[in-house]
């Protein structure tokens, strides 16, 4: 095992993938000088030089749609959109195309694009702070990977690269300095589609993924410590597919559940989610499913009212407390 | 206003002598015809279909502007690359595609291109690499340019035939295509068909130019303007282009001067067009106008030219009931195809507990 960040994860599983593959190749703005907005692509141009690292015009929609092109000319590409509010601009290739193509073409052709994107906030305002997760994991062709630890990002992203469908990866700003154990073994995946029970308990259940994992984790240490309450934490690693029988089966154990989620309350992730484990695990419930989640307002810049809106690990605590 | 029909300037050095412009053989000209008469004829009876509600949805027709796409891929190996946009029976037919297996997509019959999934603003066959009808308008013309670069990249001498509409033009995603396209120097020509309507909007009520080459100039992109009623002309234009583009130049605009002489859709009631324009765009059809010319030059004969028809017809008469006599797709098929790799969680065993890992340690 290795010691590295978020960040580091994320730059050694490309690096990995574009020394074992030459089809790899990045595109994005300002990743090559410059190294990323979030410095994630730093020394990859040095490295593989600009036809594999591609500094891009300001171009969402175009970046996306050359990538598609060029995954379906025999490359792999990955295509960083610097972040998910941006993402915007690409919806339509993103969807209409990359999602499309598989299907509607009757099989003849895949698109083996991975879109890396960013969610995240801190005084950016409420053009700079959203969280669309949902929206890219109610698209059928799609998958959607939103790893919450460096060893998950590195091993994520690289079966992402690899997979034949595109993959859209959504990292988060505030993970990129977290630092965790990450194995040195090279070339080594971590399975699209399989969530991951990461702190066994027997109360109550805490479902997060990304930013949103570490809250549960921290809710779970507050919870036990100051309640005596035995908290099970899922990882849920990938949005879709989505690994339902890892929920329902620690829902059997505990027979209560929290969904912790960053996106808006309606029409947000966890409203999809709320609803299937609704149906599949109604009978072993002793409670109603709890949402943490962002209420319905555009994130403002003033810190002090940023602060009160982001969801964060004192509301987890506050809804397994109003269960019991 | 361009509303008035161009005719191309007549090659007199060329037909003088008797030879054929652009190095054309007499066969690459009798299979050009054919190829138009075949699209006209599919088209025709995709109406009758659509008519009799054998074909749903959308369906727009190419009728008027066949000289456009079977000037322009004849025009280019068999191996380059094609993208079109939703208007793409005529691309298919035009890179031989199997006639059947189209009539059966817009039938939504097992047996279409795309088995039913995609119907006819999604024709494709990669086999053929006919890279498919785009329905989004615009959406294709960044695309063409990454399958472009992918052929630089991967050091294959092939282009890619990106075409699009007057109307894309105006879309935000045509200039980001055409600015990565110019400033990576990708071997690809944008077509531009250039009908005067982006649907129902005039020229003038959609763009401030009404010659689609000029927006080519900002990315220093090389552009000629064709007769898109004149085979030949199309033929010409993209020769041209396809060579500026595999000797490594960049990419290469070209507009072709077209009509459509339907409606946009088989929906549409034409009010915002007169009909004494399409009339007089008519008279410029580039089938008779092709027919003729072969006939002078006696490449043909009329009586060969009436077999041709004939025997299109039949193979169009064919196709329909061949597609009205196919199986629909199976209903479980339904959800095929929505991925290459499936991933079924539900068919896994439930995670194994990743408690006590430090990758998931709080922070």
């Amino acid at each position: 095992m290795a010691e590295l960040t978020y960040r580091e994860a994320v730059r050694s599983a490309m690096r990995e993938e574009m020394r074992s593959d030459s089809r790899v190749i990045l595109m994005g703005e300002s990743i090559t000088g410059y190294g990323g907005s979030y410095a994630v692509t730093k020394g990859l141009v040095e490295e593989f030089g600009p036809k594999r690292v591609m500094e891009t015009p300001i171009a969402e929609a175009g970046i996306v749609g050359f990538a598609v092109g060029a995954a379906m000319g025999g490359l792999r590409p990955v295509a960083e959109l610097m972040t998910v509010n941006f993402a915007l601009l690409a919806l339509d290739q993103i969807v209409n195309s990359a999602a499309k193509f598989h299907y509607m073409f009757g099989g003849q052709w895949s698109v083996p694009l991975v879109v890396r994107t960013v969610s995240g906030f801190g005084q950016l305002g409420p053009t700079h702070s959203q969280t669309f997760e949902g929206w890219f994991a109610s698209v059928p062709g799609l998958k959607v990977v939103m790893p919450a630890t460096p060893a998950d990002a590195k091993g994520l992203l690289l079966a992402a690269i690899r997979d034949p469908d595109p993959v859209i990866f959504i990292e988060h700003s505030l993970l990129y300095s977290t630092k965790g154990e990450v194995p040195e073994q090279e070339g080594l995946e971590v399975p699209i589609g399989r969530a991951s029970v990461v702190r066994e308990g027997t109360d109550v259940t805490l479902v997060g993924y990304s930013r949103m994992l570490l809250q549960a984790l921290h809710a779970a240490e507050v919870l036990e410590r100051e309640d005596g309450v035995s908290c099970e934490v899922v990882d849920l690693r990938t949005l879709r597919p989505l690994d339902y029988p890892t929920v329902v089966a620690s829902v059997g154990r505990t027979h209560r559940l929290v969904l912790c989620g960053e996106d808006w309350r309606t029409g947000g992730f966890g409203a999809s989610l709320l609803s299937e484990i609704h149906d599949r695990s109604f009978d072993d419930l002793d409670a109603p499913i709890a949402r943490v989640a962002m209420r319905d307002i555009p994130l403002p810049y003033s810190r002090k009212l940023e602060q009160q809106l982001i969801p964060a690990s004192q509301q987890i605590v506050d809804a397994v407390r109003r269960m019991s | 206003m361009a509303t008035t029909p161009r005719k191309s300037r007549p090659r007199a050095a060329a037909r003088s002598s008797g030879a054929l412009p652009h190095g054309l053989t007499a066969q690459q000209c009798r299979d050009m015809y054919r190829k138009m008469v075949q699209i006209r004829h599919f088209e025709d009876h995709a109406a009758e279909a659509y008519a009799q509600a054998k074909v749903g949805g959308f369906l727009h027709l190419y009728i008027g502007e066949e000289a456009v796409a079977v000037g322009a891929i004849a025009a280019v190996r068999e191996d380059d690359h094609i993208l079109g946009h939703y208007r793409d029976h005529g691309y298919a037919l035009a890179r031989g595609c199997d006639v059947r297996a189209c009539m059966a997509e817009l039938f939504g019959r097992d047996t279409g291109i795309c088995h039913g999934r995609g119907g006819s603003m999604h024709l494709a066959d990669a086999s053929r690499h006919f890279w498919g009808g785009h329905a989004i308008v615009g959406s294709h013309i960044p695309i063409g340019a990454g399958m472009a670069y992918a052929m630089q990249y991967l050091e294959q001498p092939l282009v890619v035939l990106d075409f699009f509409g007057d109307g894309a033009t105006g879309n935000g995603i045509f200039h980001e295509g055409l600015n990565m396209a110019a400033l990576w120097n990708l071997p690809v020509v944008f077509i531009c068909e250039n009908n005067l309507y982006g649907m129902g909007a005039t020229l003038a009520e959609e763009s401030p130019v009404s010659d689609m080459m000029i927006k080519a100039e900002g990315y220093t992109m090389p552009a000629v303007q064709c007769d898109g009623m004149d085979v030949l002309s199309v033929y010409g234009a993209v020769q041209q282009a396809a060579e500026h583009c595999r000797s490594g130049k960049g990419p290469f605009f070209v507009e072709a001067m077209t009509y459509r002489f339907r409606g946009h859709s088989m929906a549409d009631p034409e009010l915002y067009r007169d009909k004494e324009e399409v009339r007089r765009w008519r008279e410029l059809d580039p089938i008779p106008r092709f027919g003729d010319f072969l006939v002078q030059h006696r490449i043909t004969s009329p009586q060969e030219l009436a077999e041709v028809n004939e025997e299109v017809e039949a193979e169009m008469l064919e196709a329909v009931r061949f597609a009205d006599s196919s199986p629909w797709p199976e209903p479980d098929s339904v959800d095929r195809w929505i991925y290459a790799k499936p991933i079924d969680p539900e068919a896994t065993e439930e995670a194994p507990s990743m408690a006590g890992n430090p990758a998931g340690a709080a922070s």
